[in-house]
């Protein structure tokens, strides 16, 4: 149990610096952008989605999680990253009679997960012909 | 609460949140199987039924003991146990597997699941 314990270990200090990074960016861009829109929440999500696709590109899928992907993907960007806020931050939105916003919130947090995954991955260097694309 | 004492407790929640995530995708794997994503699925759809019902129970009751725990709870440990980079990373994976349709599955049933576990997290706080 040595080995899953260390796993566990790995994962749970990564999601411990990685909530900070997402609440010192929250924070940050609350103050600066104001609270109408969440900012924050959407700009650690597709930062975290195109570290995760780089990340991806540059340590690929091993059968086994290495030490290293445990802690940075499952760990930091895993911790980094959040749909409780998105969804809690969506609803408040539409119930606020802010449906357009709601709206915005929902598609560009899909849009730019989708595209900003895909853009770390491929900036990464991987090999499009290596895939099975 | 001072800052770094609300930053040292997103920290502790978010480490418990995403060490309990890695555990219940373990789970899932070895009692699901690898073909669909369900761990990351379950995680984001708990985590947003307990952040609505937070959120919900803390705006009704401001000065409760719960209140304390606002920064360890809701952006420490909902924001580390559910996770987005995950959620893009897996339906990348999937289309990378060739199977574009798992994929779309995977986004049309996630984003109801979650923003409908919020909403009822809320009104199970409100309606009791």
């Amino acid at each position: 149990m040595g080995h899953g314990l260390t796993s566990v270990l790995l994962v749970a200090l990564g999601g411990a610096l990685g909530g900070m990074g997402r609440f010192a960016v929250s924070n940050l861009l609350a103050r600066y952008l104001g609270k109408a829109f969440p900012w924050g929440t959407l700009a650690v999500n597709a930062s975290g989605a195109f570290l995760a696709g780089w990340l991806l590109g540059s340590l690929g899928i091993a059968s086994a999680p290495s030490s290293v992907w445990l802690f940075t993907v499952g760990g930091v960007l895993g911790g980094y990253t959040t749909v409780s806020s998105f969804s809690l931050q969506t609803i408040e939105l539409w119930q606020g009679g802010q449906q357009l916003r709601a709206g915005i919130n929902v598609g560009t947090t899909l849009l730019l997960g989708l595209v900003m995954v895909t853009l770390g991955w491929l900036l990464s260097g991987a090999s499009l012909s290596g895939a099975t694309l | 609460m001072s800052a770094w004492k609300a930053y040292l407790a997103v920290g502790v929640g978010s480490g418990v949140g995403s060490a309990l995530r890695y555990g219940v995708s373990l789970l899932s794997q070895a009692a699901l199987g690898g073909y669909f994503p369900w761990g990351t699925l379950i995680v984001n759809v708990l985590g947003s039924c307990l952040i609505g019902w937070l959120a919900a129970t803390l705006s009704r009751s401001p000065h409760s003991q719960l209140a304390r725990f606002q920064p360890l709870l809701v952006a420490g440990f909902c924001g580390g146990f559910t996770t987005f980079s995950l959620f893009s990373l897996e339906t990348l994976h999937l289309v990378q597997l060739d199977r574009p349709g798992i994929a779309l599955v995977y986004i049309v049933v996630s984003l109801p699941l979650w923003l409908g576990a919020a909403v009822m997290g809320e009104r199970m706080a409100l309606f009791r």
